[in-house]
């Protein structure tokens, strides 16, 4: 999905709008954002700044009032609900701040989630499930259930389970938002190195600049655009 | 079936709250088995009715008995092929309440008309040659602990013998079988020669006949006949068909059958209620868990069917559980021990449960499972 030279990700006058009582709230305004593949975009703001919105957007999670989203050369408008699910499932890995485990399934049935959407079959799936577990690092928690892990275990298992069917694009929302220093680095090294040796394009919002410091490159979103440095 | 760990995990995540849910959808099924088996006891009969038999009764009641010279009248008629007959005799086995239908008969046509008795030949030949010989169905037979050749004293209210004596003694010389499941084998049925020669009063009376004819087709037309023969004469005379007239009793039974199909919609409504308040807060509570599932690729139908599963999961568990335990509660006999000589829960109504446990899945899940179907995943994810 290289579309030569051209951006992997690519926003052109996005607007987004939320009712808010009798009134509208704007915020995302004529945004502009374009990401190359196998980027890794730090992206930051103030709170309520509309970062998660703009990640929903790219990850067809939700629909911009007007403007258009292109991703891999899909243009996210043309594709129906449905399409737009199995489009998730085949080409984005999300990971959220609070990891997101279904709490009643162990770290392996977790990781599988995605793969059941898929015609692999059973030893195929648990085959990916275990690359994707021992990549993070957790080949040996299978088993465990989310309540039974720490916090940076818990996120690595939600790291697992976006790369377990191989995405184009990772979508990280605060991956290390609710981590000590400790559990965040070994999140942001394996973010690192996802981008670095098996060249995932990811965007990741952040409010930690020493976590943005890992990136190719930060921008920041301010009164609904983006911009390379806020002003002070 | 990828999908069953996904299902069954959110299912008995809450397993008390579930266990609870189960409990009570079992317990519907073990109540929709039992009332089952209640009705089955008491229309019994009406499904095993032979078409091509007629039944003779006094015009006026069926209580009123009818002169023996009948029998001969009935047989010459055109389309009959056989005819017996037959007489309460309405005693009971050392109290009261050990109920159960004794009858004075004539043993070689009888036993020709009701072929779904099934006696061993041995144990016809010693009727035959037994004029105090009595047979009982396997189910009194089982019930009082009988064994052949037992005597056994019955006492009437009714038919005081000839010596003043108030209590019958008979020769058990056979116990039948039914031929099909719905079969009554309650009753005893015993000579009428000896009857008739030993009781005081009512010689030469019986209480009603039994014919049958050579066509069911024709059966109506014997009917008329019949009635016509005795027509203006001191006994006049009701024929109708067997199933005609067990169904006219059936129709009392009806009410009881209604009440019965009313108690269980209130039984199947409230577990309705039961486990679609599972099921809504079991979504309620997993909105974020949801909206994962639809980030991760899942479409809103697959949400729609998962929710569904479950809550047919649940109600299936429920009514498997239930029916089978049902089942084996039937199975161990009626609870009055032995006023409804026939008590099964017919293969029909097993498998009514079962569809039964499937609708109230669907039905107990459909609203939950819309609202999960409905649910933004941006939505979703924000309120966690
Ligand atoms: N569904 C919605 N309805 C109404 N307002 C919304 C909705 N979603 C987001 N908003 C508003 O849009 C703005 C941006 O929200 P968003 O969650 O994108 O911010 P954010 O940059 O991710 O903030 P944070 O750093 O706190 O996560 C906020 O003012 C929020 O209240
Ligand atoms: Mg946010």
């Amino acid at each position: 999905m290289t579309a030569n030279g051209k951006p992997l990700v690519q926003l052109a006058g996005v607007e987004k709008s939320y009712r808010r009582g009798a009134g509208r709230v704007q915020v995302l305004e004529r945004l502009d954002l374009a990401v190359a593949a196998g980027e890794f975009l730090a992206l930051m703001g103030p709170s309520g700044s509309g970062k998660s919105t703009l990640l929903n957007l790219i990850g067809g999670l939700d629909r911009p009032s007007s403007g258009t989203v292109v991703v891999g050369g899909e243009r996210m408008e043309h594709l129906s609900e449905q399409q737009l699910a199995r489009w998730r499932a085949r080409h984005i890995g999300f990971v959220f701040q609070f990891y997101n485990l279904l709490p009643a399934l162990n770290a392996a049935r977790n990781v599988e989630l995605p793969l059941l959407l898929t015609r692999l079959n059973r030893t195929q799936r648990r085959k990916r499930v275990e690359l994707a577990l021992s990549i993070v690092g957790l080949d040996h928690r299978l088993d465990h259930r989310p309540s039974q892990l720490s916090g940076g275990e818990q996120q690595r298992v939600g790291i697992a389970r976006a790369i377990v069917t191989d995405p184009t694009l990772l979508l990280c929302d605060e991956p290390t938002g609710d981590l000590d220093r400790a559990a965040g680095e070994a999140v942001l090294g394996l973010l690192h190195a996802l981008s670095r040796e098996h060249g995932k394009t990811i965007i990741m919002v952040t409010h930690d600049a020493h976590a943005s410091a890992r990136a190719d490159r930060t921008v920041f979103l301010y009164k609904g655009q983006i911009v390379d440095a806020i002003p002070a | 079936m990828k999908f069953a760990a996904l299902i069954a995990s959110n299912l008995f995540r809450r397993r008390l709250r579930t266990g609870l849910t189960l409990l009570s959808v079992t317990v519907a099924f073990i109540l929709f088995a039992y009332l089952s088996a209640i009705r089955v006891g008491l229309s019994q009969g009406v499904d095993v009715a032979g078409a091509d038999r007629l039944t003779v009764f006094h015009r006026v009641s069926i209580a009123q008995p009818l002169p023996l010279s009948y029998l001969d009248r009935i047989r010459r008629l055109p389309g009959v092929q056989l005819v017996v007959h037959q007489s309460w005799f309405g005693g009971v086995y050392q109290d009261p309440k050990n109920f159960f239908p004794q009858m004075p008969v004539d043993p070689e046509p009888f036993l020709k008309m009701y072929p779904e008795f099934l006696l061993p030949e041995a144990q016809r030949q010693a009727w035959l040659r037994t004029r105090t010989g009595a047979i009982v169905g396997r189910a009194t037979a089982k019930r009082f602990g009988w064994r052949i050749d037992d005597r056994i004293p019955i006492q009437t209210g009714i038919w005081t013998r000839k010596d003043g004596s108030m209590t019958w003694e008979f020769d058990l010389v056979g116990i039948f079988d039914g031929a099909k499941q719905g079969t009554d084998t309650s009753p005893l049925y015993f000579r009428y020669d000896y009857f008739d020669e030993t009781r005081g009063i009512g010689k030469g009376l019986v209480g009603w006949y039994i014919v049958r004819v050579t066509d069911p087709e024709r059966t109506p037309g014997v009917a008329r006949a019949i009635n016509e023969e005795f027509a203006n004469s001191s006994a006049e005379v009701k024929a109708e068909s067997e199933k005609a007239f067990l169904q006219s009793w059936a129709k009392q039974v009806g009410d009881i059958g209604r009440i019965i199909t009313a108690i269980l919609t209130a039984v199947f409504f409230t577990i309705l209620l039961v486990a679609g308040n599972t099921m809504a807060q079991s979504v309620r509570e997993r909105t974020e868990e949801l909206g994962v599932l639809k980030a991760v690729g899942f479409t809103h139908r697959q949400v729609l069917r998962l929710v569904l599963a479950e809550s047919c999961l649940l109600a299936g568990l429920g009514a498997a559980l239930g029916l089978t335990l049902g089942y084996l509660l039937v199975a161990g006999g009626d609870p009055t021990g032995g006023a409804l000589p026939v008590f099964y829960f017919p293969p029909a109504d097993v498998a009514r449960g079962g569809g039964l446990g499937l609708l109230l899945g669907l039905a107990s899940g459909v609203l939950p499972a819309l609202q999960a179907m409905r649910l933004q995943v941006a939505e979703a994810l924000r309120r966690g």
